[in-house]
């Protein structure tokens, strides 16, 4: 090409420069119906292999449970879906067309990967209906931010969460003056805000009531089909409630997979886990 | 609460906006209208000291707003209040003309002492005011943009942040004390003759400038409010209360600190160009470590993420400076130190948080 070529290619005006435009995650495709592929992953901290040659596929509007003894590797793997943590080997893709891999933490959320942490981490200072305002689903840049205005649309949406976590009555009051399983279920309502494709929900019973745990799994169980679910919890009566199938964790492996039935039955598992 | 109406529901901001109002008119009358020698009088003086303050009262907004809302410990604020300091003070020099002491049109005394022969590049232009003024909202803004960019994506928090903002205001402390630099050494910009043709000596451009400052304080006030009742504002108290958590609800947490940091460090300069004028001089002293950690105390006396008690902590510590460093002066760094250790362990939540604990009990 001779220069006066190169430079009229330059100066061009009916296209943009690739490196102008900002790279968009691709949309969510699930056209294999797995929401969730992770092979071959393996994580090690200062040489004690967390995750080791992990390999797990979700279905689209599946709910799993996964269980296992602690240090197994179940908040690890949640690190790693939702960018918190690289692995040192194998890949993460979530539907076929989005490699988490690449993405940061604010990036995976925004593809549409929800998660509620093991200890329920609300925004103390923040109001209930507040935290759920920001968690909700919205253009999250800087500037758009400035000059939101809460829509009718997103006032409904908003309350309808209050309504179903239970915490109407509660919507000015600071998070800080919830009680533990209240401020779990605000972390849940905040999950249903960003309407999420996958929602990982770690220990999301621990601390509540009978009753309340009741009602967790029947919103749990409601929400599966629509979207899917992960959920990881210790508490067996309330796996045994929801669960389809269950995946065993073991030393950062899949020990076993199957309905809970089978699990209990699977000499491994009764070994390493169920048993003890 | 409604947003549209943010300043409806801010009870504080009006009793400040208020005092602010009536005080700044009552002053500027006192000493324009009523004659020397009268009980009324007020004084230039005084007028100028007020005007200080109020600068210092604009700079403890953008210092409360990055740290009590933010949760981001800036011990380098000062360096951006200088920055916006000296693009003022450049302006200043070029207005003396041929009147310094050489009498050089083209270059400013310190240069002319310094066997200069031409102006610096990066002088040029600092004749006309409005670029003098688009530089001082830029140097800082620019300088905190490139700090907040680098130090945020790299995920630097609490305590190294907090270092490494202060090792930013002493390296500059370093730099602008070189006469290279080619910002008058460890003399600084000073011999101020007038602003925009009006002389700096006359009681009316004292006043001038001393309302400008009350009207920059009000519209910086505003501003943060603006900014704070926003959806912004839910977050940036998101990001200081569980910045990971925030991440993961999809917020990208670094390009709204970067923003809010730089806003800041703007705000900080406005009022760095405004204090210069009054006072007459800017040297690197305004870089030093100790005026940044200054500031915050005046923050945490006042009390922290509130914006109004920034502003009374900022009023009431330069008082208690104004007076302590002439009647005792070896005590007051001491009393200095003394009242923020009282200030955190006894009353966290500052002088405005005080009046809250007695409205309570009453």
């Amino acid at each position: 090409m001779t220069i006066t070529e190169t430079a009229q290619n330059l100066i061009r005006r009916d296209r943009v420069f690739e490196f102008l435009i900002p790279p968009t995650p691709p949309n969510l495709d699930l056209t294999h119906n797995t929401i969730l592929y992770l092979e071959d992953i393996s994580v090690s901290f200062d040489g004690f292999k967390a995750i080791n040659n992990l390999n797990l596929y979700i279905e689209a509007g599946e709910l799993r449970c996964i269980i296992g003894p602690n240090g197994a590797g179940k908040s690890t793997m949640m690190d790693i879906i939702t960018g918190k943590t690289r692995p040192d080997a194998g890949t993460a893709w979530f539907g076929q067309s989005i490699n988490l891999l690449a993405l940061t933490e604010a990036e995976i959320a925004q593809a549409g990967i929800g998660r509620k942490f093991q200890k329920p981490t609300v925004f103390e200072m923040l109001t209930v209906s507040q935290n759920l305002e920001l968690a909700m689903a919205q253009d999250k840049r800087v500037l758009a931010l400035l000059f939101a205005r809460l829509s009718k649309l997103q006032q409904e949406k908003i309350n309808h969460t209050l309504n179903i976590i239970n915490l109407y009555n509660m919507k000015d009051e600071l998070a800080e003056r919830l009680s533990h399983g209240q401020k779990q279920w605000l972390e849940i309502g905040m999950l249903l805000m960003q309407e999420p494709q996958l929602l990982l929900v770690d220990e999301p019973v621990a601390g509540m009531t009978h009753q309340e745990m009741d009602r967790t799994a029947e919103l749990l169980t409601s929400l599966a089909g629509e979207r899917s679910v992960v959920v990881v919890e210790h508490d067996m009566d309330f796996v045994r409630s929801i669960a389809k199938k269950v995946t065993v964790l073991h030393q950062g492996s899949v020990l076993a997979e199957g309905s809970m039935d089978q699990i209990q039955q699977d000499r491994h598992v009764i070994e390493v886990y169920l048993g003890e | 609460m409604s947003r549209s109406s943010f300043f409806q529901d801010d009870k504080q901001g009006k009793i400040f906006f208020g005092l602010l109002f009536v005080i700044s008119l009552l002053v500027s009358l006192l000493n324009l209208f009523v004659p020397e020698g009268n009980v009324f009088h007020v004084s230039t003086y005084t007028v100028t000291l007020l005007g200080k303050y109020l600068c210092y009262g604009l700079l403890a907004i953008a210092v409360d707003l990055v740290w009590g809302y933010l949760g981001i410990l800036s011990l380098g604020h000062g360096a951006f209040f200088a920055l916006g300091g000296y693009a003022m003070g450049m302006y200043l020099m070029r207005q003396i003309g041929d009147r310094g002491v050489y009498g050089n049109p083209e270059l400013p005394d310190f240069m002319v002492f310094l066997n200069w022969k031409e102006l610096p590049w990066f002088w040029y232009g600092f004749d006309h005011f409005w670029i003098a003024m688009l530089m001082v909202a830029f140097a800082p803004g620019l300088l905190a943009y490139c700090f907040a960019f680098l130090a945020f994506r790299s995920r630097v928090t609490g305590v190294y942040l907090s270092i490494m903002t202060q090792a930013l205001t002493y390296a500059l402390l370093l730099a602008f004390f070189r006469n290279e630099m080619g910002f008058g050494g460890n003399n600084g910009l000073t011999d101020f003759k007038d602003i925009l043709g009006f002389s700096l000596q006359e009681d009316s451009t004292r006043v001038v400038l001393f309302l400008s400052s009350a009207v920059a304080l009000a519209l910086g006030y505003l501003a943060c409010r603006f900014i704070i009742n926003s959806r912004l504002g839910l977050l940036t108290i998101a990001i200081r209360d569980a910045e990971n958590r925030s991440r993961f609800i999809g917020y990208k947490v670094e390009s709204a600190k970067t923003w809010m940091f730089t806003f800041s460090a703007v705000l900080a300069g406005v009022a760095g160009a405004l204090y210069v004028p009054q006072v007459g001089i800017i040297n690197p002293n305004e870089f030093s470590p100790l005026n940044s950690i200054e500031l915050i105390v005046w923050v945490a006396v006042g009390g922290r993420a509130t914006l109004v008690g920034a502003v009374l902590g900022a009023l009431v510590v330069n008082y208690g400076k104004s007076y302590f460093t002439a009647a005792l002066p070896e005590v007051w760094l001491f009393a200095l130190g003394g009242l923020f250790i009282v200030v955190t362990l006894y009353f966290p939540k500052g002088i405005i948080g005080m009046k809250k604990f007695w409205g309570k009990k009453a």
